[in-house]
């Protein structure tokens, strides 16, 4: 089975948990400037979004490179770059178009979520759930779950 | 490890930044932040200097687990003398900017002497210098936020700055840090301006790393977290209702102040609850609660995203105030409520903002305009002080109006900036003053919870509720139950908070973790994380340390044993109502025997063993 992430905004607190997690996995330190989740907050409107690459099936940045750096994981279908492959060239990141695909200066390479190899750190380290590692073919189903909780059944309802 | 092992000097009379390594000697006894800025404070300034003289320094600090992922690892405090009470001043502030700086690579920033003309402080990681700050001088921490983060095109960067407020000298202005987070009391602000220093912005890619064990460390970090999210206080009343959880509680215990500390029980307090901030309002069918938000690593969630009704007058005309903002925090709540006698709860939430908009610690100008309140009902402040307004309990219009007075020091509002203790020196009438060392209380009346008031007469920056904590236990029953009427096992109790509090302030944690976390909680965090041994023993050894270190100071600076006290209203003056009533604060059955548990003279001066015992410099 597939598992993607699923996000819901509405149950994040912009603690940053999520981009700590994803700055050890990947870079070693507790550095939320190098992670490949971010947590936007909208302080005006009083939310907090964290938002990442989704994994496209045709991933616009896996046909933009020129040099094959990006390639499908086949067991968990994350987009991921092949370090050593990448150049650097930065085109990947113009083709995506959520921007979820960033270069990093220190390394020369770009990054991306890569689901941590089928056990994405985020989710383990959300503490409200707001990220959760669910079956692709079915990330509607708790909001399914909610609508459907709403239903009055009682009868003449 | 865990320390980045760098500090920050900032010169800013000669306008010079310095990298400077971290005396590893003073982290081993002191840990970081609130205890190891200390050390650097007494080693570095005359405790008796004038406060707003540039012969003051002012220090923010971090702790080791600040940056990291250790649940409220986000921390930093300002450590300075306060011009408030004339003792040492450390105020705590979460947030995103502590950890920012942490993750440029400093541990600490110590700023020295007074610069010519505004300044603010930019940073980003090793890079630090002193830029010209004439565009933000004269402008509200909101708009100075806003301008820098223009200025310098990052979204990402994290600003810690004063208001109008604390340029024009109030006494309790605060340092804001993202918008609505501060380290509030004591004056800390207004140290901050009197060194022309407006902002500090930072920027920090580096991380932190450098953990001793980061496999022990993981460990016991998520089981930390385990243990936080299954708990009451802070796994469900915390992020659901804040510390507002409190309002309702405290006043049924017959321990809420009101009008001015002259009662113990606040008929409005259901009205500007925690449970109240979740009812839809008539205007829009919103709640005045949007959503609980969380400072950096925090998985507790305390914080409030409020809104004010557009349709309140506070705000009918002002579109500027109809977004969300940081809503009510149960001090605040308190302050700005029962003890003014409002019971408003828009009127309190519009207050709130503008405290945060001009950084103003809106516990001691809650509790200041309470006493102008008193002192206006009493006939001493008439309408020809306040410009015709009627000053009277329960006002929420004149409650808004000083606000807005006090956040730009116009009319009246130079006078609330004074703080109560002289307010009410200046009108004469001394005793209205509810105050420790000229600090503000907070919310917890000490005649129906005896051990604050212990905590609060001997709690080194003056009246406050985060040094000792005792309202955990007398009303919470954590770690145990002991009763709140009782003055019997106080003195121990309230030494056992103070100590362990300085030692959980110090490691860059916040201290709500503790309605949870035990030491033996917080320990393996620490000591996974530092070189050296940070056993639960040892950081009440170095809590104690902490404590012992502040009070040597005050004494240094003037204050003594005979500041150990309370205003009158609260030793003479019984309750009327509520479990309490009858009762006065007990202070005289605690003190003898908390002096002697602390190792001091009786008339509270620290004993040479005592000063020997922990090492405290000459």
């Amino acid at each position: 089975m597939q598992k993607s992430l699923n996000i819901d905004p509405g149950k994040c607190t912009g603690c940053l948990q999520c981009e700590m997690a994803c700055s050890l996995e990947n870079e070693g330190v507790f550095n939320t400037s190098k992670s490949r989740i971010k947590v936007f907050t909208f302080h005006e409107e009083g939310k907090f979004v964290p938002y990442t690459c989704t994994q496209c099936d045709e991933a616009w940045c896996m046909h933009a490179c020129p040099v094959d750096a990006i390639v499908v994981n086949a067991v968990t279908g994350s987009k991921d770059v092949i370090s050593d492959l990448c150049v650097g060239c930065k085109v990947c990141t113009i083709a995506c178009p959520f921007g979820t695909v960033n270069y990093n200066a220190d390394s020369g390479k770009v990054v991306k979520c890569d689901l941590c190899g089928g056990d994405p750190q985020c989710v383990s380290a959300c503490p409200t759930n707001a990220i959760t590692y669910v079956d692709a073919n079915a990330t509607g189903l708790d909001k399914m779950r909610q609508w459907a909780e709403k239903t009055d059944n009682t009868v003449g309802g | 490890m865990a320390w980045t092992r760098q500090i920050l000097r900032v010169n800013l009379t000669e306008g010079t930044c310095i990298a400077e390594p971290l005396n590893m000697d003073w982290a081993n006894q002191y840990l970081g932040q609130r205890g190891l800025a200390t050390r650097y404070l007494v080693d570095e300034i005359d405790p008796k200097c004038d406060a707003l003289g540039p012969d003051n320094k002012l220090i923010m600090a971090t702790g080791p687990l600040t940056g990291t992922m250790a649940s409220t690892g986000g921390r930093y405090s300002v450590i300075t003398k306060s011009p408030l009470t004339g003792g040492v001043a450390c105020s705590n502030s979460g947030g995103f900017f502590g950890a920012e700086l942490k993750s440029a690579g400093w541990d600490m920033i110590i700023f020295e002497g007074s610069s010519p003309r505004p300044v603010y402080l930019n940073i980003e990681n090793e890079s630090a210098s002193l830029e010209d700050a004439s565009e933000i001088w004269g402008k509200s921490c909101w708009e100075t936020d806003e301008v820098l983060h223009a200025k310098h095109q990052d979204p990402q960067m994290r600003v810690a700055c004063v208001g109008r407020s604390a340029e024009a000298g109030c006494l309790f202005s605060a340092i804001v840090n993202d918008l609505h987070r501060a380290a509030g009391r004591s004056g800390v602000g207004t140290v901050m301006a009197s060194k022309n220093l407006k902002a500090v912005s930072v920027r920090g890619t580096l991380g932190v790393g450098n953990i001793k064990d980061p496999a022990r460390f993981m460990e016991s970090i998520a089981a930390g977290k385990k243990v936080l999210a299954e708990n009451a206080v802070t796994g469900e009343g915390l992020p659901a209702l804040g510390t507002q959880v409190l309002m309702n509680v405290i006043n049924e215990v017959g321990a809420m102040p009101t009008r001015n500390m002259q009662e113990v029980q606040f008929e409005g307090a259901h009205k500007i609850s925690g449970e109240a901030m979740l009812e839809p309002r008539a205007s829009d069918g919103k709640p005045n609660l949007t959503r609980n938000g969380g400072c950096f690593a925090c998985t507790i969630s305390c914080g409030r995203i409020s809104t004010v009704d557009r349709e309140h007058f506070s705000v009918k005309e002002k579109p500027q105030y109809w977004g969300n903002s940081g809503g009510l925090e149960y001090e605040a709540a308190w302050a700005l409520g029962s003890d003014t006698g409002v019971d408003d709860l828009d009127a309190l939430t519009y207050v709130n903002f503008i405290c945060n908009e001009d950084g103003m610690d809106p516990i001691t100008f809650g509790a200041t305009v309470a006493a102008a309140m008193e002192l206006f009902e009493a006939g001493v402040i008439t309408t020809a002080n306040t410009g015709g307004v009627e000053l009277k309990f329960g006002s929420a219009e004149a409650l808004c109006w000083a606000v807005e007075q006090s956040a730009v020091s116009e009319g009246f509002g130079a006078d609330l900036n004074l703080g109560s203790r002289r307010l009410c020196e200046k009108y004469g009438r001394p005793e209205m003053s509810m105050t420790v060392k000229g600090q503000e209380f907070p919310a917890y009346d000490p005649r129906g919870i005896q051990g604050m008031g212990l905590a609060y007469a001997t709690s080194n920056r003056g009246a406050c509720h985060l040094r000792g904590y005792t309202v955990s236990s007398e009303i919470l029953g954590v770690p145990e139950k002991t009763d709140p009427l009782a003055t019997e096992g106080k003195a121990g109790l309230v030494k056992a908070f103070q100590d362990a509090t300085a030692a959980v302030d110090s490691a860059g944690l916040c201290i709500f973790t503790t309605f949870a976390w035990s030491l033996d909680d917080i320990s393996p965090q620490i000591d996974s994380a530092c070189d050296g041994d940070w056993s639960p023993e040892r950081l009440v050894e170095v809590g104690e340390r902490i404590w012992q270190l502040e009070r040597d100071f005050n004494m240094k600076a003037g204050l003594t044993g005979a500041d150990d006290t309370l205003p009158d209203r609260l030793l003479k003056d019984a309750a009327k109502s509520g479990p309490a009533k009858g009762k006065v604060c007990e202070l005289g059955s605690m003190l003898p025997e908390y002096y002697q548990l602390r190792g001091w003279t009786t008339d509270g001066t620290l004993t040479a063993e005592t000063r020997s015992k922990f090492g405290l410099p000459a």
